[in-house]
């Protein structure tokens, strides 16, 4: 019922609208986007399509009609959709087009997008935004290069509801065995794509045969006429179970509030919601969901995914234009660096190190060019041969990207929204991408491999070696202990490499000659390297009795540019026999141990050590205190700054 | 979410990035069924305010009935109401008694258009065109750029996709950002329904007529319904197959004249 809480009058005031039934719901609308080889027939079928639905305007048929036997032409349907002089004269759709029509069932908006190549913008533009596809092929002809493209770019725009119109079928004689031939080798490639065409409709445009119903020159045919496929696909549904993803595209200050606006694209909000905004992980509440011209009422339903949203929050937080609000719980990932496969519409080709604005839901960021790993031909689906340090118009690449600040995205088409960007040139949008992988910064190098700078960002901290040196009882493997466990409270990555351990794995086939002890050692240190190159501090609490060794392992961690202390262990042989926590003087007295050390090897004290540490006179605890403030030193992240926050990746 | 509720939340999306996109945006305003969408659209999408200008291009033959809604508009809503005609013209003695209407919607529409977009320097223009109203508002971006000399590029028009658009212009350019392009009359008709939009009376058939589209009052003709509810007028949409713009003279003066107006910067 209508009910206008305006004065109706006679004249200007709004109009009264009398008391009256609403009309029916509208039927489910379908957005379908039309592509394929230049003429193989979008245009005829577009026209035979809204002429047999009726959805011409009353003398538009007769109209075209008339002006094509006025210009001596022979009629077609093709004339209907061309509604432009230049079209006319070349036979060509030039741009996106978009018809209404309306089956008993729903109704669809047709976008037209051409075939011509240098037009593949429009057709992305088109099809970008379309919840299925009909791609039309030519029996006579088959497969030609734009039916593979657009194959290829409707994958690529992750358009997954798509059906192919054999078109043409009166031109080979209705024959089956044309059919089952372009049937078989267009559902194999589109198979590569990962797109499964819902049906493959026989047709004849230009006659109307299987368009409204199956055609009896189709006999063979057992399927659906292509309306009745088209009929068959759903508009676009909401991602199910994604958690909450709202652009952020504006904040308001209308009155002393903040209400921001934005467009909810996953998931739901609501008011006492809790949020968290990316980049930069700022947290709130919802207090209040914004509506005009009713105010929302307490327990509404909450905003779903597709809805424009204005909203306020709890607390006064900074929040802008771009961010992403996010359920706390599944939050989007935040990095600088990512790989993704893009597309390039613009003439000049997009080289690199080349620097243009990319623009991911209402994020904007500079974002250079970091590598091309290959370029694919979008009609063979193979690699291009040879390196390459440019992608050209309309060529598919597989990119790494660098942008100069974090921005917030979704991996993997999961959340499709924000997980797919353009790049500018200009102010023209001039190419587009699908982000599948995140990589950590690596702003210390171009092409290098992932760095111990691009580890220390994520990790928060270097990786180091402390080399505790002594005699076997000095106390090494209790301090090595008691600071794993100090860092490891602290954030800090860390292990406990020594003789124990080495002897019963690593190094277990060797023996105790001085060779084997040698060995032993070089192993030791290798292995420390190694993981204090991936961020471990390494905590190596080994005997070590020389000078030579311990100077040669230092060596080799200033090589390799690993923070290396030397930590001496002191307590005299005296006491460390009288500890003897693992009966080991014993035996070495007793010639069960041969050229045990103290005994009858020597230990080498280090002359200028790190650090030293009395353990006959200082406690354990405060042993500790000064260990740990080296080793926090040793590990502290360089100076440059690390704006990635890693521990969202 | 109804189609409906997905039209109105794009239209929202536009007109919030429009109004923050550009330094001098402007809504066009006719009174109209779908500048009424429009304005409704701006107030949910601004909480309540409409944050720009609205301006109306009037030529001077507005009907009576029309001028007495826009007055009751701008008290109703709240407008900033920037109303204005391309008066050197008229002093010219350009009307439709004298001149034909191609011409005459070009003056004292298009011009009056260029005049207050140099007078007030406003950098984008919301309109309410839709893509069903005409083949070549079909041909229509979201955003679309208009040169310093009003022009249209129709056959370069920039590539638009995944909601990114076209928000940057040079000196002396515009942009068209036109919220309504995915609606169709039904859609309009089904949503001002639904909304409860209050509308100029002459929609409404009175003695066996009533206007479908409405513009200048010479050149705005009846049609024959006996459609008095929105509900009437929906059923009546369903099996006409005249066009929406069957009645607007300005369209049907030549071959193509709406191509041509177009590409001289008319909406």
């Amino acid at each position: 019922m209508n009910t206008l809480s305006n004065p109706a009058t006679v004249s200007g005031q709004p109009a009264p609208v009398p008391e009256a039934k609403l009309s029916a719901a509208p039927p489910d609308h379908l957005y379908l986007v039309v592509v394929g080889h230049v003429d193989h027939g979008k245009s005829t079928l577009i026209g035979r399509l809204l002429y047999d639905t009726n959805s011409l305007p009353e003398g538009k048929a007769e109209r075209a009609q008339a002006a094509s036997k006025a210009e001596g032409m022979e009629f077609e349907y093709a004339f209907l959709m061309d509604a432009l002089l230049e079209e006319q004269a070349q036979n060509i759709t030039m741009d996106t087009t978009r018809v209404p029509f309306r089956t008993a069932r729903r109704s669809f908006t047709i976008i037209d997008a051409p075939g011509h190549k240098e037009f593949l913008k429009n057709m992305i533009t088109g099809a970008a935004s379309a919840d299925a596809a009909i791609l039309l092929v030519d029996a006579q002809e088959g497969l030609k290069e734009q039916t593979k493209r657009h194959g290829f770019l409707l994958s690529l725009l992750g358009l997954k509801q798509v059906v192919v119109a054999v078109n043409k079928m009166d031109l080979v004689g209705y024959d089956q065995a044309v059919y089952e031939r372009i049937r078989t080798e267009l559902g194999e490639f589109l198979g590569r794509l990962g797109v499964t065409p819902s049906h493959f409709v026989p047709i004849s445009a230009k006659h109307g045969h299987g368009l409204l119903q199956r055609s009896a020159l189709l006999p063979w045919y057992r399927g659906p006429a292509l309306l009745e496929a088209l009929e068959q696909f759903r508009a676009t549904p909401p991602i199910a179970g994604a958690p909450l993803r709202l652009t952020v595209q504006d904040i308001y200050r209308f009155d002393a509030r903040r209400i921001v606006a934005g467009l909810v694209e996953s998931g739901a909000v609501a008011a006492g919601d809790p949020i968290v905004f990316y980049p930069g992980g700022k947290r709130s509440r919802v207090k209040t969901i914004e509506t005009w011209p009713n105010p929302s009422a307490p327990g509404a339903a909450p905003v779903p995914a597709g809805q424009s949203v204005a909203l306020t929050l709890e607390d006064q937080l900074f929040i802008e234009r771009g961010q992403v609000g996010s359920a706390p719980e599944d939050t989007p990932v935040e990095a600088r660096v990512f790989t993704a496969r893009l597309f390039w519409l613009h003439a000049e080709p997009l080289k690199i190190g080349d620097l243009v604005p990319l623009r991911l839901g209402t994020q904007q960021a500079e974002a250079r060019l970091v590598e091309i790993r290959r370029t694919l031909d979008a009609v063979s689906l193979e690699s291009n041969s040879g390196p390459t340090s440019e992608v050209k118009r309309h060529e598919v690449a597989e990119v790494r990207l660098r942008v100069r600040r974090p921005i917030a995205f979704d991996l993997g088409g999961r959340i499709p929204a924000l997980g797919r960007f353009v790049l500018m040139r200009g102010r023209r949008i001039a190419g587009g991408g699908v982000i599948d992988g995140v990589l950590l910064d690596d702003t210390a190098g171009e092409n290098r491999p992932t760095t111990p700078a691009t580890r220390a960002a994520l990790l928060g901290h270097r990786g180091a070696v402390i080399w505790m040196t002594g005699l076997s009882g000095s106390g090494k493997s209790t301090l090595a202990q008691a600071l794993e466990k100090r860092l490891l409270n602290a954030g800090i990555l860390c292990t406990v490499l020594d003789g124990d351990i080495l002897r019963t794995g690593l190094s277990k086939n060797l023996g105790f000659t001085a060779e084997d002890r040698r060995e032993n050692l070089r192993r030791a240190v290798e292995l420390a390297l190694h993981l204090a190159e991936a961020g471990v501090v390494v905590v190596a609490a080994l005997i070590s009795p020389f000078r030579a060794d311990r100077a040669g392992a230092a060596e080799r961690a200033r090589e390799r540019e690993v923070p290396f202390a030397e930590v001496f262990v002191n307590a005299p042989l005296s006491e460390c026999e009288r500890r003897d926590p693992k009966q080991l003087y014993r035996k070495a007295r007793a010639g069960e141990i041969p050229l045990f050390t103290g005994i009858d090897s020597p230990y080498e004290a280090p002359l200028a050590p790190d650090l030293e540490l009395r353990t006959d006179r200082e406690t354990v605890d405060q042993s500790i205190e000064r260990l740990a403030d080296l080793t926090m030193n040793l590990a502290r992240p360089p100076e440059q700054p690390f704006s990635s926050p890693g521990a969202n990746i | 979410m109804s189609h409906l509720d997905e039209l109105e939340s794009h239209s929202i999306y536009l007109m919030r990035e429009a109004f923050q996109a550009f330094q001098r945006p402007a809504m066009l305003w006719s009174m109209g069924k779908d500048s009424n969408v429009l304005v409704w659209l701006a107030k949910k999408a601004f909480c309540g305010h409409v944050p720009f200008p609205i301006v109306h291009i009037d030529t001077t033959y507005e009907f009576p009935e029309m001028l007495e809604f826009r007055a009751w508009a701008k008290e109703h809503y709240g407008l900033d109401l920037l109303v204005w005609i391309n008066q050197e013209a008229r002093d010219r003695g350009i009307g439709y008694e004298t001149t034909d209407p191609v011409t005459v919607t070009h003056e004292l529409k298009t011009v009056a258009l260029q005049q207050v977009l140099a007078a007030r320097k406003f950098d984008a223009l919301i309109t309410g065109i839709r893509r069903d109203e005409d083949s070549t508002r079909a041909k229509e971006r979201y955003f679309s750029p208009r040169n310093a000399e009003f022009e249209w590029d129709y056959k370069d028009q920039p590539p638009e996709f995944w909601n990114h658009f076209t928000t940057e212009v040079g000196a002396g350019e515009h942009v068209r950002v036109q919220p309504l392009l995915d609606w169709t009359e039904t859609d309009i008709w089904r949503y001002l329904e639904r909304e409860k939009v209050p509308l100029p009376g002459m929609y409404f058939a009175r003695n066996g007529q009533r206007y479908r589209s409405l513009g200048c009052m010479p050149i705005s003709k009846p049609v024959a319904s006996n459609a008095a509810t929105i509900a009437d007028i929906i059923e009546e949409l369903q099996v006409t197959r005249v066009s929406e713009r069957a009645g607007r003279a300005q369209d049907h003066h030549e071959r193509n004249a709406m191509q041509k107006l177009r590409a001289k910067g008319f909406m």
